[in-house]
């Protein structure tokens, strides 16, 4: 059924990049090599060849779903209210205060922040905790290396990311749904690991905003609500953070919250997920499928902390 | 010497059958606009692109199941408190599609959720108690379908019947529940079913202790 009724990516990529996609995914398994050059400001400049993530299997999930389907509470609860409502949300200009234990405290400007820091395309699996799923071409730099420029002090665990507080750009922060400002942290480590990744584009065009712009984290091995959007404040910590939906609703979404389909959600199963578009679900992998961030959980208890 | 015919003296009914007829329409509408969104993108109804079809299916056949139920319960009320005796007349055929868009939504999970895989089924309504709530509401909705029937009636006695069809409330309720239940945060959407229930069982009872 109706999967045509999905723009293929040759329809919204140019398909130069869209060609070379398709040929990433289909030889991720073995190299991956190749390169997408995409021309266009410091959100997209590439440096790197792209890597991907993807398998063989995980097609593209198209620009209409991926900029159109969105968690954003800041926007309103349903899917489609971040599209509707932020649409007139400005990112520029744009400043991000960095804190905590860090060499030197500062607020830099997204331009400054970024600059230099070699964007690659990423295309990832992202796995919502409400079991949904997509696969996502990434536009972003490795967290590690802006973590590496900045320089924490030997006391920083924890990484927190804070998302804008602005009610009247932001109208869901009217309604007490969460407690705002949104709040999420990493584990120095997985903060480190190279596959976590600071994102300003997709699709090789400019982040949306409804997608968190201009700057937003991706853990790919983690429920995508760990990715918090619109950042405007890192702040390195000794002690773990008190993060968003943990502290909303602790007995369902842990501080860790890695994909991992034994652990079910209070209401729900996590076991499967259904692929946007699809109609069947299909079996959720342990760690969204990225096996290579286990050894990062060695002799953790999955089930206490999930 | 000329007769009259029985309707006069008394408010014409005729206009029933008719508007039974658009009511089958209106009841159908949803169904039709579910197909246009999914098979034809919209063409003929409009609306957005849909991501998702299947979470569209099972919420929009369970959505429209729970206001059927709702506007249904509202017949009483409005029989007592403005005296529109005219609402009963579509009461069971407004229940009936309650129970079709019921079905129609428990079936795709069925399908969809779980390829007819009848052990992770009873698994899921076992373990997961806004399933189970929800599974419990449309099982109960089943013994009322098949009793929608004139003949039903007749072959139960009216008071029997009422009786029986008394289980709207619990499922009514429960349905309410699993949609309260199923959502990540309180939404606005069950909490106003809710709240709806809740007037129209409310008013029944101010009504009969008066």
């Amino acid at each position: 059924m109706p999967r045509n009724q999905h723009p293929h990516p040759s329809e919204v990529t140019p398909e130069s990049i869209y060609m070379d996609r398709r040929s990433f995914i289909k030889r991720a398994s073995v190299a991956g090599i190749g390169g997408s050059l995409i021309a266009g400001g410091v959100w997209a400049r590439q440096k790197n060849a792209p890597r991907v993530e993807g398998t063989f299997d995980d097609d593209l999930t198209p620009w209409e779903t991926v900029t159109g389907y969105n968690n954003f509470y800041e926007f309103g609860t349903g899917k489609g209210d971040p599209k509707k409502n932020a649409q007139d949300f400005r990112t520029d200009p744009w400043a991000i205060e960095v804190t905590g234990e860090v060499s030197e405290e500062r607020v830099f400007s997204f331009d400054e922040l970024v600059d230099g820091l070699d964007i690659e395309e990423r295309i990832y699996r992202m796995r919502c905790v409400e079991g949904w799923s997509m696969v996502v071409p990434w536009n972003g730099f490795m967290l590690k290396d802006l973590i590496e420029r900045l320089g924490p002090t030997e006391d920083a665990n924890y990484v927190e990311f804070t998302t804008l507080m602005d009610r009247r750009q932001m109208p869901g922060q009217n309604s007490p749904v969460l407690p705002w400002p949104y709040v999420e942290a990493l584990r120095m480590d997985e903060a480190m690991h190279p596959l976590t990744i600071l994102v300003t584009g997709v699709y090789g065009k400019k982040l949306p905003p409804q997608n968190g712009a201009p700057i937003r984290l991706i853990v790919p091995w983690k429920y995508g609500f760990k990715g918090a959007k619109s950042i405007v404040k890192i702040r390195f910590t000794k002690r773990q953070p008190r993060t968003t939906w943990n502290e909303a609703i602790p007995r369902e979404y842990g501080f860790y919250a890695n994909v991992n389909p034994e652990v079910d959600h209070p209401r729900w199963s996590q076991a499967t997920e259904r692929r946007l578009g699809e109609f069947f679900r299909r079996d959720t992998l342990m760690y969204n499928g990225y096996e290579e961030v286990a050894s990062l959980y060695d002799g953790m208890d999955l089930q206490r902390y999930f | 010497m000329a007769t009259l015919p029985p309707s006069v003296g008394r408010r014409s009914r005729n206009w029933i059958p008719g508007a039974k007829g658009v009511l089958w329409i209106g009841l159908l509408a949803p169904v039709f606009i579910l197909g246009d969104r999914i098979f034809l993108f919209g063409r003929l109804t409009g609306g957005d692109f849909v991501d998702d079809p299947v979470e569209l299916i099972q919420h929009w056949t369970g959505n429209t199941a729970l206001i059927l139920l709702l506007v249904g319960l509202a017949s009483t009320p409005l029989r007592r408190l403005m005296g529109w005796h005219w609402t009963i007349r579509f009461r069971r055929l407004v229940g009936l599609f309650a129970f079709f868009y019921a079905t129609l939504h428990v079936v795709s999970w069925f399908v969809f959720d779980h390829q007819l895989a009848l052990n992770p089924i009873i698994e899921d309504v076992l373990e997961r108690n806004w399933i189970l709530v929800g599974m419990l509401s449309w099982l109960l909705l089943i013994p009322l379908a098949l009793t929608s029937t004139s003949g039903w009636i007749r072959r139960l006695g009216g008071k029997k019947w009422n009786r029986l069809h008394q289980l709207v409330y619990p499922v009514a309720a429960l349905g309410v529940l699993h949609f309260l239940w199923q959502t990540k945060l309180l939404e606005r959407d069950p909490v106003l079913y809710s709240a709806a229930l809740v007037l129209l069982l409310g008013v029944r009872w101010l009504v009969r202790k008066k």
